[in-house]
């Protein structure tokens, strides 16, 4: 066997063909460009958008001492921090008992259906929010967006938690119960501390994907419930600002910044794992 | 009170465990009774799915018995969810909280047994010290060895003064060395605290290193209960003979009886005297349980087709194991000892005469 391996090794390998790395780094470039040229853009000191007069931050000094751009900025704010706590608090519970629960009738279907919506055209899902509103005659406005955002926020918040909750062993919980704590002790000094990581992780995916969501939000906000999103697209029609790149500068840099939390959180739980 | 005589650290009574339900259902405990005394170290041995994890489960409380009832020093406990439960765990894979300090580990029985601080860390102290890992108290558990986690599982499990200790494998994930270096030491740890210890394994040079008393299980069955000497010694069936150590199984009638001793002849005229079991009478069929080590080979100048001839010689390092055919096609193995340097005392081919004491040979109940 050992000896077979470093004749494989010869034979056609496309990731050792000559001119291979360059598709790599075009690769890379495609996938950056457009990011690179908006950050880049948006330090222009030109009053228009697409062409460059020299480096400068005046826009970003106009962006923030825009009351629109700040209302809207708010709007977002106060949106997303709702639907994360209500998002992550019911993917917590909805974990706890698909993980934890035992076996129970539909426990599988359940797990399908929790993840489902990942899936589900926004369009779909944002017509269909909607018409539920529409159908239950619900005022659009902050409340309606908020609902909508628990919702679709609520598999990103489940997915991270049902697998720290998966990776964590039950002997620990009897463990616990055997050391003479009762359910609710058991919970709170070994099941949640363990599962702290996957629930920060959860709820910053849910926060990020909030901030972010245009579709749904356009459709069930009412008049006076523009969030960054829609103030970005509502500008947009207006012409391509430096102000416009700005914002996008501003949310990609949270998002990168979220993201990047997200990933040493979840590396971090892993080296907590136990045995 | 004779149901569940207080002297007794526990009493099993007609305990049935069964998983799932219907034609499914798996029986992983037929009707099990054992009394295991105060102050004892007590073993569950057997083969894996045995059902010896199971019963130890069911007096911890992670599993509910199907039938049949549980005593904690005459205290009915089967009821009970662990945490109400004075019995405490030493897991398989040590089960340590993996967000807590050494030191948290061993404290969280305390805590939730409300104590005071200086208590708690006073018994901590008192128990990292019994374990010999003082130095050890604010580490977590990821930055110890497999053998100091075992170490820490066990301390946290003694920490509270459980009044019966269940450890459930604890040695299985340890090397060779450590393991026999941990066997001593729960010995001590066992008559230095007097805890009543239940330990299941499925290793039978542990049951008999460590245990006043062995319960022998196999197919959801307590098949014998005993020291470790009666266990080795007197085998009540095959499957214990079997389990413990190395058997001749040797199938044969009985030939004559006088009162309790029956004469046996097997192979060529090799005669074995035995107590009778089970009412046997003469030319009834039985089988004979010999030790390899409890037969004695000597030299003999005879040579003939009807001796006890030498197939094969297998050297062991500290003895010899020959496999000895005593005629009519019955081989038996036996076990010299290497007295002398170099390759065993006699080789394939050769004749040799085999002799036995009274007592190395057992009738079984089948």
């Amino acid at each position: 066997m050992s000896e077979k391996t470093p004749k494989k090794r010869k034979g056609f390998v496309l990731g050792y063909y000559p001119g291979m790395n360059m598709w790599t780094l075009f690769f890379f470039v495609y996938l950056y460009m457009p990011m690179v040229v908006l950050v880049a853009y948006s330090f222009n000191d030109g009053n228009r958008a697409q062409i460059w007069q020299g480096f400068s931050t005046r826009w970003f000094y106009r962006a923030f001492i825009n009351d629109d751009i700040q209302n809207a900025a708010l709007n977002s704010l106060i949106i997303a921090v709702c639907a994360t706590v209500v998002a992550t608090v019911l993917a917590t519970l909805a974990a706890l008992v698909l993980a934890r629960g035992g076996e129970f009738r539909g426990r599988s279907a359940s797990l399908g259906m929790v993840t489902l919506p990942l899936i589900v055209p926004e369009i779909a899902t944002a017509v269909a929010t909607l018409s539920f509103f529409a159908i239950i005659g619900f005022q659009l406005g902050m409340l309606s967006i908020i609902i909508a955002h628990t919702v679709f926020c609520i598999p990103f918040a489940f997915l991270p938690i049902r697998a720290r909750l998966e990776g964590m062993d039950t002997d620990l919980e009897q463990a616990a119960g055997d050391l003479y704590a009762n359910a609710w002790e058991t919970f709170r000094f070994v099941t949640l501390p363990i599962l702290a990581p996957g629930i920060v992780a959860g709820a910053m995916l849910a926060f990020i994907i909030s901030v972010d969501d245009f579709i749904i939000t356009l459709m069930v906000s009412g008049a006076g419930a523009t969030t960054l999103p829609l103030y970005i697209y509502g500008m947009i029609r207006q012409g391509i600002t430096p102000e416009v790149n700005v914002i996008s500068t501003v949310m990609l840099a949270i998002s990168i910044a979220f993201i990047t939390a997200y990933w040493f959180i979840s590396a971090r739980g892993d080296t907590v794992k136990g045995h | 009170m004779s149901e569940s005589d207080a002297t007794n650290a526990l009493s099993v009574r007609n305990v049935v465990k069964q998983f799932g339900s219907g034609p499914n259902a798996v029986t992983a405990l037929n009707n099990v009774s054992v009394d295991i005394q105060s102050n004892e170290f007590f073993t569950l041995l057997g083969p894996s799915g045995c059902g010896k994890t199971t019963l130890l489960r069911l007096t911890a409380g992670f599993e509910q018995p199907t039938a049949g009832e549980i005593f904690l020093f005459g205290e009915e406990i089967e009821d009970l969810p662990p945490h109400e439960r004075p019995v405490n765990t030493v897991f398989q894979h040590y089960a340590l909280f993996p967000h807590m300090t050494v030191e948290e580990n061993i404290g969280f029985g305390l805590r939730m047994q409300k104590w005071s601080g200086p208590e708690i860390r006073a018994r901590v102290n008192e128990t990292l010290a019994l374990v010999k890992m003082e130095q050890f108290a604010t580490r977590k558990p990821v930055q110890l060895s497999g053998g100091q986690q075992q170490r820490i599982a066990l301390a946290r499990a003694l920490a509270p003064r459980p009044k019966v200790l269940l450890l459930d494998e604890p040695l299985s994930a340890l090397d060779l060395k450590l393991r026999q270096a941990m066997r001593n030491e729960l010995k001590t740890l066992q008559r230095e605290t007097g805890i009543t210890f239940i330990f299941v394994t499925h290793d039978q040079e542990e049951a008999l290193t460590m245990s006043d008393r062995i319960a022998v299980m196999s197919a959801g069955l307590i098949q014998q209960i005993g020291a470790p000497l009666e266990i080795y010694e007197r085998p009540i069936n095959r499957f214990v003979a079997d389990f413990i150590g190395d058997t001749n199984f040797i199938e044969t009638r009985i030939d004559q009886v006088s009162g309790n001793r029956a004469l046996c002849v097997a192979g060529g005229e090799l005669q074995f005297e035995t107590d009778v079991v089970d009412g046997h009478g003469i030319g009834d069929a039985v089988t004979l349980a010999v030790r390899p080590e409890r037969i004695t080979l000597q030299k003999t100048m005879l040579r003939s087709k009807d001796m006890p001839v030498i197939e094969e010689a297998t050297y062991l390092g500290t003895d010899t194991s020959y496999e000895i055919n005593i005629g009519d096609g019955v081989v038996v193995t036996v076990r010299d000892q290497n007295a002398e340097a170099g390759m065993g005392r006699f080789a394939a081919g050769e004749n040799v005469k085999l002799t036995f004491s009274d007592g190395a040979a057992r009738m079984l109940v089948d």
